[in-house]
């Protein structure tokens, strides 16, 4: 923060809606935010919060109404034309889906998707590409056995664990991860959280954390920043946020975690008394 | 098959494939559909040899024949060898069909892939059009075809492939869209590859086992088409052998009590249309039953 | 008095390498909350289906399945019909997938009143907003002519849970009741189901994979690995001495949600057994730091008591596992590799 250098990811004044029929829904609204390098931003909020689609705008996948991304100090071009363009953006941001059992393409081998990306983003020896694609399986734990099988043969963990060694093979700035690993079974999803742990110490990536789960972005990130209804609830450091949370839907979100003596309905008065309808609204 | 058998077989890549043909086979009509269709190519392919006569050539002295020792299937009121004509037939009955569905399925591919990519607007657009296009029956169009450009195979078979084309159409614009919500092709976006390289080498093939079932059923449809309009004489003109035309020239055969060579190609066009739809539902079923995750 | 009780159940699949089930003994009394925990492939909503005599198709069943006394393996229709009518109701995962879209709300808690019981409108319409009243859902009556796509889905699984109230059942199936919705709308649908606990007395068997949340909401925990129970316990103990090498792992396993910077998580290695997987010994021991060749790799170990929890471990009585991130090792971020 103290240095002139630009951070790694700039987002300002983000805003998304739709149209569904005559309703207009605001999905993202005012989002703004930085990430240094090496840093980890948790987002958190529940469906309709507006996380997925802040996710979709970082990629390119959807384009905001108004605001904008840099990343390393240069805009991030809302339409992209060319090819120059489509691999500049890729290097820019890459993700990892929550869902393992459709993140791949079902009918190419683990070793051969990574084959592709590194051949599409300039690898032109093929030795060089499988040496490369070797390493970056070795990154996320994966050998020569799940690198030559189909993803229908592998474990949701070992098929999570391509994902990101496909998102790793662009090597991207920044790596935003989509709920991806909440579709995963408890014991394996400390495997990847583990993973992701070491992945960020040891290359300075930048991660963009969705989640709806509080305490897996405790693990992975430093901070967190909670959404509801496309706002910013609060944004702060995960220690201060799990402490001392300022907003009363932090607080909710806080009380809402299952544990020992938990008192469910007592989170249900809390619940409605923040919101009367109790229905969030949105996709 | 065993899951551990299938995973065996993939790990040997090329016999996996065989495998897998050998699991469409399915129930015993299944098996015999197969063996019939695998029958008249085979028939089709080798008509000019073994057609024990010339179909062409009409014998005016042995005209409407009962089935006998130099005519198998008997003769027609032109004296032509109805096992001949049959046989040298099955070539001009298959190929325009193929026709038909080869150029609606490349052109529906085309039209499907482009709109559900682009969504929006031109996917609206598109879909009015393919509205209007739905509207007009595949043999009327053919024959306004005719009546355009003239009797024969071309003219016809063109105007059905664009009458069927919004079918194929609209069904891979319906799964393109299934698979363009999948995140397997977000992160092949995202990664930078082309709308081009993504929808025609990535997309196509994960949705193509649904098409190739279509295409089959589409198949004996317009084989019963084009079989129509041969029958109401504008389709292939005689002296060429077509089942439909046979048909068509044994009408007179069957008001002289003599009516096998209307009958022969009429089980013909009847066996070939049922077989190709046993084939292809059964091949639907097998890529609907199927995880293919 | 015992309202479901499972006694070694066993089903077996063709063509898989292990039972489905192997050996199942379970039990759910009236007014009590139990929780079946388990991982992918582990069998917990196959165990779940059998209390309604839902068994997977070409399976081969042993063992017994009673719900209020009747056996359901083997059960005729009429008693399978009077035990899923009357006894027993199950709410799953996604309450969008358990409602026909096109009709309304009212209509969908007023169908088996009416064409079962054969209620007049109007009466089953009275009944089906007193019970959308007693799952908390608030203005019921407006609620009755709405299209489930106009809910959320926290609203929808209240819905759901009405509906199974309809035959005002004794034994509630959850399976997975809360892992479609929202964090905090989980809390609303337990607080729902906590309470009509209390006020019916109904029996509740909570199908989770989440063991925080089973130890959260009930009395007893069922821990299941692999077709079989490797531990049971009432809920505090499990909490605090699991016995257990799987149970330790699966406490470990879940990030702590405290302000201390996070120490590493300690996975369970590998992947859970799949069908087409077998282990001639205990199931877990391929994932088992502590399993010792020899002893955890020949025979299935038994059922056992100890102290108040009966655990399926060769070396239960031996070990000492502590619930939590204590065990220092296993630093080596390249050796946490799946095996299979």
């Amino acid at each position: 923060m103290t240095t002139d250098q630009p951070p790694l990811l700039r987002v300002e004044g983000l805003r998304k809606t739709y149209r569904t029929g005559a309703a207009e829904v605001v999905a993202v609204d005012g989002l703004s935010f930085t990430l240094r390098p090496g840093g980890a931003l948790g987002i958190v909020g529940e469906s309709g919060s507006g996380k997925t689609t802040t996710a979709r705008m970082l990629i390119g996948l959807e384009r905001p109404d108004s605001g904008e991304i840099h990343v390393q100090g240069r805009p991030l071009a809302a339409s992209v034309r060319g090819r120059a363009a489509r691999l500049a953006r890729a290097k820019a941001v890459q993700i990892v889906f929550q869902d393992p059992y459709l993140s791949l393409d079902a009918r190419i081998t683990v070793a051969a998707t990574l084959d592709g990306v590194l051949r599409l983003h300039g690898t032109r020896d093929p030795a060089e590409r499988a040496a490369r694609v070797r390493t970056l399986l070795a990154r996320v734990g994966l050998g020569d056995r799940e690198a030559a099988a189909l993803p229908r043969h592998l474990s949701g963990g070992q098929r999570q664990r391509a994902a990101i060694a496909r998102a790793l093979a662009v090597e991207p700035a920044v790596l935003v991860l989509d709920e991806a690993v909440s579709a995963l079974d408890v014991s394996v999803q400390a495997q990847v959280l583990n993973l992701l742990a070491d992945i960020r110490r040891d290359t300075g990536i930048g991660l963009v954390f969705v989640s709806h789960d509080l305490a897996v972005v405790r693990y992975v990130c430093d901070e967190a920043l909670v959404m509801y209804r496309g706002r910013t609830m609060e944004h702060r450091p995960v220690a201060e946020l799990l402490t001392a949370p300022d907003h009363p839907y932090t607080r909710l979100l806080l009380a809402s975690v299952p544990r020992p003596g938990w008192d469910p309905d007592s989170i249900s008065r809390r619940r409605r008394a923040l919101d009367p309808l109790g229905a969030p609204a949105g996709p | 098959m065993t899951p551990d058998t299938r995973a065996a077989a993939a790990r040997l890549g090329r016999p996996a494939r065989l495998t897998r043909l050998r699991a469409l086979g399915g129930s015993p009509l299944q098996r015999t559909c197969l063996l019939l269709l695998a029958l008249f190519v085979l028939a089709a392919a080798a008509a000019p040899w073994i057609a024990p006569q010339d179909p062409t050539f009409g014998s005016l002295g042995d005209t409407l024949l009962g089935p006998g020792a130099g005519h198998w299937l008997g003769t027609d009121q032109g004296g032509h060898d109805t096992l001949s004509a049959l046989l040298v037939g099955t070539r001009t009955s298959l190929v325009g069909p193929l026709a038909v569905v080869v150029f609606s399925t490349v052109t529906g591919i085309a039209v499907g892939l482009f709109t559900a990519w682009r969504g929006g607007r031109t996917d609206a657009l598109a879909g009015r059009v393919l509205d209007v296009l739905f509207a007009f029956p595949a043999l009327l169009l053919a024959i306004l075809a005719v009546a355009l450009f003239g009797k024969g195979m071309t003219a016809p078979v063109l105007a059905m492939a664009i009458a069927y084309m919004p079918y194929t159409a609209r069904l891979v614009r319906g799964l393109a869209l299934q698979e363009k919500a999948r995140p397997y092709i977000a992160a092949y976006t995202v990664q930078g590859h082309s709308a081009l390289f993504v929808t025609v080498r990535r997309m196509l093939p994960n949705i193509a086992p649904t098409l190739l079932a279509q295409a089959t059923v589409n198949f004996g449809y317009a084989l019963l088409d084009l079989a129509a309009l041969s029958f109401l004489g504008l389709g292939v003109q005689p002296p060429t052998p077509d089942w439909g035309a046979m048909i068509n020239q044994g009408q007179a055969a069957v008001l002289q009590g003599q009516p096998l060579s209307a009958i022969v190609p009429a089980v013909a066009v009847v066996v070939v249309v049922v077989a190709f739809t046993v084939v292809g539902e059964s091949l639907s079923d097998t890529i609907a039953g199927r995880d293919p995750r | 008095m015992t309202l479901l009780r499972y006694e070694d159940l066993s089903i077996t699949l063709p063509g898989t390498a292990r039972p489905v089930l192997d050996g199942i003994g379970l039990t759910v009394g009236a007014g009590e909350a139990v929780a079946l925990v388990g991982e992918s492939g582990s069998g917990k909503s196959v165990t779940a289906r059998a209390a309604l005599g839902l068994f997977p198709e070409g399976a081969r069943t042993t063992g017994r399945v009673r719900v209020d006394g009747t056996d359901l393996v083997g059960a005729d229709a009429a008693s399978l019909r009077r035990v899923r009518t009357a006894t027993a109701a199950m709410i799953y995962q996604d309450p969008r997938a358990a409602i026909n879209p096109v009709r309304r709300v009212g209509d969908f808690l007023t169908e088996s009143l009416r064409l079962v019981h054969g209620w007049t409108r109007d009466r089953a319409r009275g009944r089906a907003a007193e019970l959308l009243d007693a799952v908390g859902l608030p203005d019921p009556v407006r609620h009755l002519d709405q299209y489930p796509h106009e809910l959320s889905g926290g609203m929808l699984q209240r819905v759901v849970i009405a509906a199974a109230l309809t035959a005002e059942p004794r034994l509630l199936l959850c399976d997975e009741p809360t892992t479609a919705l929202d964090v905090s709308t989980q809390a609303e649908i337990l607080a729902v189901l906590g309470r009509l606990r209390r006020e019916r007395g109904l029996g509740l068997l909570l199908i989770t994979h989440d063991i925080e949340l089973a130890a959260s909401v009930t009395d007893r925990i069922y821990v299941m690995y692999a077709g079989r129970i490797v531990e049971t316990a009432p809920v505090g103990d499990l909490f605090t001495t699991p016995r257990h090498p799987y149970t330790a792992g699966l406490l470990g396993s879940s990030p702590p949600l405290d302000a201390k910077a996070p120490e590493r998580l300690v996975p369970i290695p590998g992947a859970p057994m799949g069908l087409l997987e077998s282990a001639p010994g205990c199931a877990f021991a391929p994932r088992c730091r502590f399993a010792e060749p020899g002893r955890c790799d020949q025979a299935p170990p038994p059922l056992s008591d100890h102290g108040p929890a009966r655990v399926a471990c060769h070396l239960a009585g031996e070990l000492t596992l502590t619930p939590h991130r204590d065990r220092p090792g296993d630093h080596h971020p390249h050796r946490n590799q799946e095996v299979r």
